[in-house]
């Protein structure tokens, strides 16, 4: 919105510009601002978002290496909570995946908003003239791609560990699908969580409700893959995950204007 | 502060008469169940709780989209109460439920798909009442609530259709039956009558006790307004 309204003021400026000075030039600085359409802009703010919270990742490397080792020691810990026997291990291989992930999801998202409100970027985010779902998007990405790298690294590590086969391109498909969802409302709430007193313990309390079918057909259509189920039984569950995705991304784009509203 | 208003003490009067002729009708007018004997009659209730309890979730999220929409705190006293309402009723829907289930399916609980919904859906409102509780300011207690109500009343059905696609053995009296389903039968015309007043007179029980509870609600907010400004 803010963005709309800056460019109609250069607009209007511009149209001063072209009453006093020559045709063409006006016309020119018009096509000019067609190419930075509000869809650019839009683009663009999202682009410097999530760059600007991969920077600060990548110097200060605290979330993702958190996140990495928390998703290592639950695996571990399932190791000897299940006894992951070779027997075992073709059924649950992908249950285990899924609970850590969704452990070490938590762990990002709270910390990726908590940042945002402790040294107060949040307000400074808000005060920028851009529009407000472009910041949900924005963080939306950037808990992605952290959410992505921790499982880029957890699966061959998975896959050592445990002497099983985990690369496998259905396989990635349904862990980018259930990341895609699982961000989408977690961001969403994670925004909502960190403005309460109780904060951290609270993320999980109202993600966990919301992601279920998620949690469910991710797990469903990942046993699907590593077992070598035909396409037709694992469908039903890819369907499920990109309604959910469809679904949850749109919802939390109409709604967060009015959670970060002041 | 404005009185009791005259309609919802007719409400109140007419919940109690209907509610005692719906457990006469209940017990004394449904005929016995053929196999499996009075504990069928739990059913009547039963489907009506839940009834009420998927109801009052709905409103709460209608009252939800209305706040975001308007910003006016009635719609969030609805959503509040109509929450409130929604888990009293869901519960008592599984506590009938499992008594019915222990002689039908020879246990208490079973992960069924309207059962796991079910409890996810319990799950969720906690989450939202706690999610509540931990928000001071009134505006914007308001408006995560509202933002909730709607995501949660939106994740229950894709819930219910993700655990629909394993196995299922609750019976579906309405509509049509799954295979494999235990502990389903045909209505006979008084079976359905009662069946269908119990509908009746649960949503109207509903609807008195949104009244109630929203009045409630909203003395509550007048009694904060007038302690803050005699502290303030």
């Amino acid at each position: 919105m803010a963005v709309n309204r800056i460019i109609e003021k250069q607009e209007e400026a511009t149209q001063v510009e072209g009453d006093t000075q020559v045709e063409e030039h006006s016309i020119v600085s018009q096509d000019q601002k067609f190419e930075r359409s509000p869809v650019s802009s839009f683009l663009g703010s999202i682009w410097a978002i999530v760059w600007k919270d991969l920077a600060a990742e990548l110097r200060s490397r605290e979330l993702v290496s958190a996140m990495l080792v928390f998703a290592l020691l639950v695996i571990i810990i399932f190791n000897f909570a299940l006894e992951l026997d070779a027997k075992t291990r073709a059924t649950v291989t992908s249950g285990v995946l899924w609970v850590t992930f969704a452990f070490a999801g938590t762990l990002g998202l709270s910390r990726s908003m908590a940042m945002e409100k402790d040294r107060g970027c949040l307000d400074g985010l808000l005060l920028a003239p851009v529009d407000r779902s472009a910041i949900y998007f924005g963080k939306s990405i950037g808990n992605l791609v952290f959410m992505l790298i921790v499982e880029i690294i957890v699966l061959p590590v998975y896959s050592i560990l445990y002497n099983t086969n985990l690369f496998q391109p259905g396989l990635v498909g349904v862990i980018l699908l259930g990341s895609i969802g699982y961000v989408a409302v977690g961001t969403l709430l994670s925004s909502m969580a960190v403005e309460t007193r109780t904060r951290d313990v609270l993320l999980p309390i109202l993600l966990f409700p919301v992601v279920i079918p998620v949690l469910i057909a991710s797990v469903k259509a990942s046993t699907g893959f590593l077992q070598g189920l035909e396409m037709s039984e694992i469908s039903p569950w890819i369907n499920l995950l990109i309604v959910y995705d469809v679904v949850f991304t749109a919802v939390a784009f109409m709604v967060f204007d009015y959670i970060v509203e002041e | 502060m404005q009185a009791k208003p005259r309609l919802l003490t007719i409400l109140d009067i007419v919940c109690v008469v209907l509610m005692i002729i719906a457990t006469g009708m209940v017990f004394l007018y449904a005929p016995e169940e053929a196999v499996m004997g009075n504990v069928q009659r739990v059913f009547y209730f039963h489907v009506s709780s839940a009834w009420v309890g998927m109801l009052s979730f709905l409103v709460a999220a209608v009252a939800g989209i209305a706040f975001l929409r308007t910003a006016r705190m009635k719609w969030d006293v609805v959503g509040l109460a109509s929450v409130e309402i929604g888990m009293v009723f869901s519960f008592i829907a599984v506590i009938m439920g499992s008594i019915w289930a222990r002689p039908i399916w020879n246990t208490w609980w079973t992960w069924d798909p309207r059962l796991t919904t079910v409890t996810i859906m319990l799950l969720i409102y906690a989450a939202y009442l706690m999610l509540r509780a931990g928000i001071d300011d009134p505006n914007r207690r308001a408006r995560f609530g509202a933002v909730y109500a709607i995501i949660g009343v939106l994740s229950v059905p894709l819930t219910f259709f993700s655990a629909r696609l394993f196995r299922t053995i609750h019976p579906v009296v309405i509509g049509t039956n799954q295979p494999g389903s235990e502990g389903a039968f045909d209505m006979t015309p008084r079976m359905l009558q009662t069946f269908m007043f119990s509908l009746f007179v649960f949503t109207l029980l509903y609807a008195d006790l949104l009244w109630h509870r929203v009045r409630l609600g909203e003395l509550a907010n007048k009694v904060e307004q007038l302690k803050m400004k005699v502290m303030g």
